[in-house]
Parts: structure tokens; C-alpha cells; sequence
């Protein structure tokens, strides 16, 4: 893997040690710098904010050590904002992923315009995200919307989607699947083409049908990608924002109010960045937490060798 | 064909369209409406293909300032790509192919960094940039663009790194060649698969970026792309069209990246997660 530079025409071990490690110096220093300043230096402020109050517009912070913490813990908003998160994770884990699966297996299967239906069923993770959440806004137009306009046809009565504390959530959700399926799709057909062909070959003459093939070739195949889809589903549902900040600012009263919304809220709009710094805080160590459990359990599913 | 096969066929169809027009009916809507008349949309709000073509909305949010979003996402976006790739690649080499004492925890440090949600930084960010003089400027975007892409583009440089073969860079170190001389005339010609992948993976993601453009820029003028859209959303709120026309053109140069090269982009935007 690592090669260490070691010909035989070099000069002596200390002397080129020395150098090496200027040489390396240099060409990490960019990046380290970056890296820094923009990442690592503001993680700890975070934390050193979160210990404090402060409106953020005055220079003077009071420190009063724990008690945002305490503050955070009896805040019915973030366990409701945390409980969002939790379902957008279900959501991705249990809708998106399938569903992607089920969009690469008709990519696979003979359709005719695969090539066309490739592109179109790919085309909503390209959008950025504050573009797709005003696409929707109008897709679920009570009056004029295309949605609600179908409902009717059908005979049923038009719902307000965005405006609705019971649907809105719902509503979201659909556009969050909308958005990553096709994400999901492009991991497990990449996976897919690296099965051997031959398996399949093998299979049928041993007689296995559609079913039995899928179930134990395709399937036990993909789930190093089901993994790996999994550990950026819970990720990427922590991280989550723009579609919720476009939509519906986390309302109506707070049915929609994730991790991200909140935060922002807290520091940007009602000023209390002491506070919004130790949801901020929070959310990291959630994500930390995660992955932590995740490293773990994918360490334990390597080390008894099955499934890898 | 027996009964049974035809049957599964139609089922395949029924699955295949229903999936088509669960992704690509928004789109329609979006790229009818945008064509549409104000008169028309407002009587037939719901027909994909308008009885009258116009394009009057698409000059119409031209002159409200788009292309000055535009510019401003095209010149952020650029810059901060470019920056990334050379101190990436940079990074990279005695991340993957030199053994130090700090290889493997700088490496862990920096692909961490791909798990970080972009929250835990906003607030310090916000204060830094007005301690340096630079908020509200697109130079303020510069410095946290960067440094998140700095972890995916690490992540898969290094990996591409490993695979060059040893004797490439033995040869040149006979030739008497140093680590700077190695790096530009073996390593960084031999990973530009590599580096077009991350050229398009990070391009499509400081494309789209939307919270630190939130929270570090508000005058109009300076404003980035996704930021715009959501200003024509306060001033069309009636005008759909108009709206639709908005979103459409801000979304045209990732699809056209993606129709041209329609692999390439693919492989990027994966990027690591297949190995990862």
C-alpha cells in the first residue's frame, strides 16, 4: 500500500528523514492550513461558544458553563427537531434505498429506452436543492397545483400540503425521495455490473428462477453498497437544511423543524448564538456517535467474515 | 411467450413508467410552466405542453439580475475548484505514497471530514469572516468551499495515488529526481481520471451550496445562485412562470454537464462512496 521512497543510491537515513519531512511539511501545509482554520479552529469554537451566552452581535459573551446543555435537554423543540431527523434516516433507509434498488433492477432488466430512463431517472439529484423545494412549493400548490389538481380528479378533496402541521412532513419526505433515490440507484447499478455474468449463467442451469437469482446472487452481492448506502443515509439526514429552509422554515409550528433549521434559527434569526452553538454542538456529537457505532458494527460484521 | 412471462413483462412496464413519471413529471412541469403565458397558466395551470409558446419569463428573470447570480456561482464555483484540486492533489502524495510518522491520523483527520455536519462550523465562520474584513464578499465563501471539499477530493486522490506503480517513480528517482519534480511529472499526470472526477463532484456541490451563501452574504449583488433563487421566490411569488423559467435556467449547466458527459459525471458524483 504505503511505499516508503527508500532506493538504494540515497543518502543517509537521518539526513534524508530530515528532508523528507520538510518535503512533506510543504505539501501538506495547504491543505492543514485550510483545513484549520475552516474546520477544525471552528469545531472548538463551536463547542467554547456553546458554554456561553451570547447574542452574537455584541463582543461580550457571559460564560455560564453547562447551562445551555441543560437548557437543550428540557427544550421540547429539539427532541421534536431530533425526532424529524430520526424519521428522514427511516425514511432514506427504508424508502430511498429500496427504491433506488428497485429503479437500478428495472435499469437491468430488458425495458426498451433504458438509455432514455437511465437519464430521466436521474435527472432530480442534479437540481440543487433550493431549486427542487420551489419546484414543489408549486407542485403542491393548494389551488393551482398539479397534486391537488390530480387529487381532485380523482374525487378527493385538495389537502395543504406545506401548510398542514399533520402532512407536511409527508409532503417533504416526498421530495427528499424524489431527490436521493436516483442517487441510490447509480450506487447499486454500479454494484450490479460487477456480479459475474457467469453466476447467473451457472444458476440457470441449475434451474433457479428470477426470484431464487435475485435472492441469492444479486441480493447477498449488494450489501456491501446497502451498507455503504445506509452509513450516507444517516449522514446525510443529519446534515439536511436547504429542502426544509425552502419549503417550510420548519413550520407549520414546528412540524417540520429538523437539527439544521433550528440551529439556524437560534443563531441567525432570534440571536442567540451562545444557544444555536450548543445545538450545533449537539448535532456533532450525534454524527460522531453514529459513526462511532456504525465503525463498530461494521468492524464486528468484518470480523466474523460473513457477508463482506 | 407464455402467459406468465407476458405478464411479468407488463408488470416490468407498469413499474418502469409509473417510476418515470413519479421522477420526470416535476420536470415537465417545471419546463411547460416556464413557457407558458401568464393568462395561459392561470387557466390551464396544469398542462405539460403550453398552447402557446413564449419565452418572455426567460428574458424577463435574465433582466432581474440572474446573470449576475450566475456570474457570481460561475467565478465562486471556479475558483474555489481550482484552489481545491491543487492543494488536494498536493496533500495527497505524501498522504498516499510517503511513510511518516502522521500519515495514517492526517489522513483520518481530513477524510473525518466528510461525516462533519456543516452546522457545527456556521456560527464561528460567520464571526471569522467579519473579523477578516471579508464578509459579504464571495471571497468569504472561498475559505469554507475549500475546506469541505477538501475531505472527499483527499479521500479519492490518495486512492488513486496508491494504484500508480512504484517503479514509475523509482526510475525518476534514479534519474535524481526530487519529491517536487516526482509529484509534478509522475503523480499528477498519472491521476486525471481522478482529478476530473473531483473537478465534477465538487463543481456540482459548490454549484448548488446554499447555507454559507445564506449566512455570509447579504448584499444582492454578491449574491450565488441558490441564494437568487430564493429572492425571485419573494418577488414571483405570482408570477410561476417567471419562477419556473428562473429555475430552469439556474439548473440548465449541471444537466448539460450531465447529458455531454453523462459517465464522467456519474463516477463523480459517486466519487468515494463506492469504496467507502
Amino acid at each position: 500500500m504505503k511505499t516508503a521512497v527508500q532506493p538504494e543510491t540515497s543518502p543517509p537515513l537521518t539526513q534524508r528523514k530530515a528532508k523528507n519531512g520538510r518535503t512533506i511539511f510543504f505539501f501538506v501545509l495547504p491543505a492543514l492550513l485550510v483545513y484549520s482554520v475552516f474546520i477544525l479552529y471552528p469545531i472548538f469554537s463551536t463547542f467554547y461558544y456553546s458554554l456561553h451566552e451570547w447574542n452574537g452581535v455584541q463582543p461580550q459573551r457571559t460564560f455560564i458553563g453547562l447551562d445551555n446543555y441543560v437548557t437543550l435537554l428540557k427544550d421540547a423543540t429539539f427532541w421534536q427537531a431530533l425526532q424529524n431527523n430520526s424519521l428522514l434516516v427511516l425514511v432514506s433507509v427504508f424508502v430511498q434505498i429500496p427504491l433506488g434498488l428497485i429503479m437500478a433492477l428495472v435499469l437491468f432488466s430488458p425495458v426498451i429506452g433504458k438509455r432514455l430512463l437511465n437519464v430521466i431517472y436521474f435527472l432530480p439529484y442534479l437540481m440543487s436543492t433550493v431549486a427542487i423545494g420551489l419546484l414543489w412549493i408549486f407542485m403542491y400548490d393548494p389551488i393551482n397545483g398539479p397534486i391537488n389538481q390530480l387529487l381532485q380528479v380523482f374525487g378527493f378533496d385538495a389537502i395543504p400540503w406545506l401548510a398542514d402541521a399533520n402532512v407536511a412532513m409527508i409532503a417533504i419526505l416526498i421530495v427528499v425521495i424524489w431527490q436521493f433515490s436516483p442517487f441510490y440507484m447509480i450506487l447499486f447499478k454500479a454494484a450490479m455490473v460487477g456480479i459475474p455474468n457467469e453466476l447467473y449463467e451457472a444458476a440457470s442451469i441449475d434451474g433457479a428462477n428470477g426470484r431464487q437469482q435475485f435472492f441469492y446472487i444479486t441480493l447477498p452481492a449488494l450489501v456491501p453498497t446497502i451498507v455503504s448506502s445506509s452509513v450516507l443515509a444517516v449522514v446525510g439526514s443529519l446534515k439536511a437544511f436547504d429542502i426544509f429552509y425552502i419549503m417550510t422554515g420548519g413550520g407549520p409550528g414546528g412540524a417540520t423543524e429538523i437539527l439544521g433549521t433550528y440551529m439556524y434559527k437560534q443563531g441567525f434569526i432570534q440571536f442567540s448564538m451562545g444557544y444555536a452553538s450548543t445545538v450545533a454542538a449537539a448535532m456533532f456529537i450525534i454524527a460522531f456517535i453514529c459513526v462511532a457505532i456504525i465503525q463498530f458494527v461494521e468492524y464486528q460484521r468484518k470480523k466474523r467474515g460473513i457477508l463482506s | 411467450m407464455n402467459p406468465l412471462q407476458l405478464v411479468k413483462r407488463i408488470m416490468l412496464y407498469v413499474l418502469a413508467v409509473s417510476l418515470l413519471l413519479f421522477t420526470f413529471y416535476p420536470f415537465m412541469y417545471m419546463v411547460g410552466t416556464s413557457l407558458k403565458s401568464m393568462d395561459e397558466f392561470f387557466n390551464n395551470p396544469y398542462a405539460i405542453v403550453p398552447d402557446t409558446f413564449t419565452f418572455e419569463h426567460y428574458f424577463a428573470v435574465v433582466d432581474m439580475g440572474l446573470a449576475g447570480y450566475f456570474l457570481n456561482s460561475l467565478i465562486i464555483t471556479v475558483s474555489a475548484v481550482s484552489l481545491t484540486v491543487v492543494i488536494a492533489s498536493l496533500a495527497s502524495y505524501p498522504l498516499s505514497r510517503l511513510s511518516f510518522r502522521f500519515n495514517r491520523p492526517l489522513f483520518l483527520l481530513f477524510v473525518a471530514g466528510m461525516m462533519l455536519p456543516i452546522h457545527a462550523t456556521l456560527i464561528p465562520i460567520f464571526v471569522l469572516t467579519q473579523e477578516m474584513g471579508i464578509y459579504d464578499t464571495l471571497l468569504a465563501l472561498l475559505g469554507p468551499y475549500v475546506a469541505f471539499s477538501l475531505p472527499i477530493s483527499i479521500f479519492i486522490l490518495t486512492q488513486f495515488m496508491q494504484e500508480i506503480p512504484k517503479e514509475l517513480e523509482e526510475a525518476a528517482q534514479i534519474d535524481g529526481a526530487n519529491h517536487w519534480t516526482i509529484f509534478r511529472k509522475v503523480i499528477f499526470p498519472n491521476v486525471t481520471p481522478a482529478l476530473s472526477t473531483i473537478v465534477i463532484y465538487n463543481f456540482v456541490f459548490l454549484w448548488t451550496e446554499f447555507i454559507f451563501a445564506l449566512i455570509l452574504l447579504t448584499t444582492r449583488s454578491k449574491m450565488t445562485l441558490p441564494l437568487g433563487l430564493q429572492n425571485f421566490y419573494g418577488e414571483l411569488m405570482i408570477n410561476v412562470p417567471g419562477l419556473m423559467a428562473a429555475i430552469t435556467l439556474a439548473s440548465l449547466p449541471i444537466l448539460l454537464l450531465f447529458i455531454i458527459a453523462q459517465e464522467r459525471v456519474v463516477k463523480g458524483l459517486t466519487g468515494g462512496a463506492l469504496k467507502g
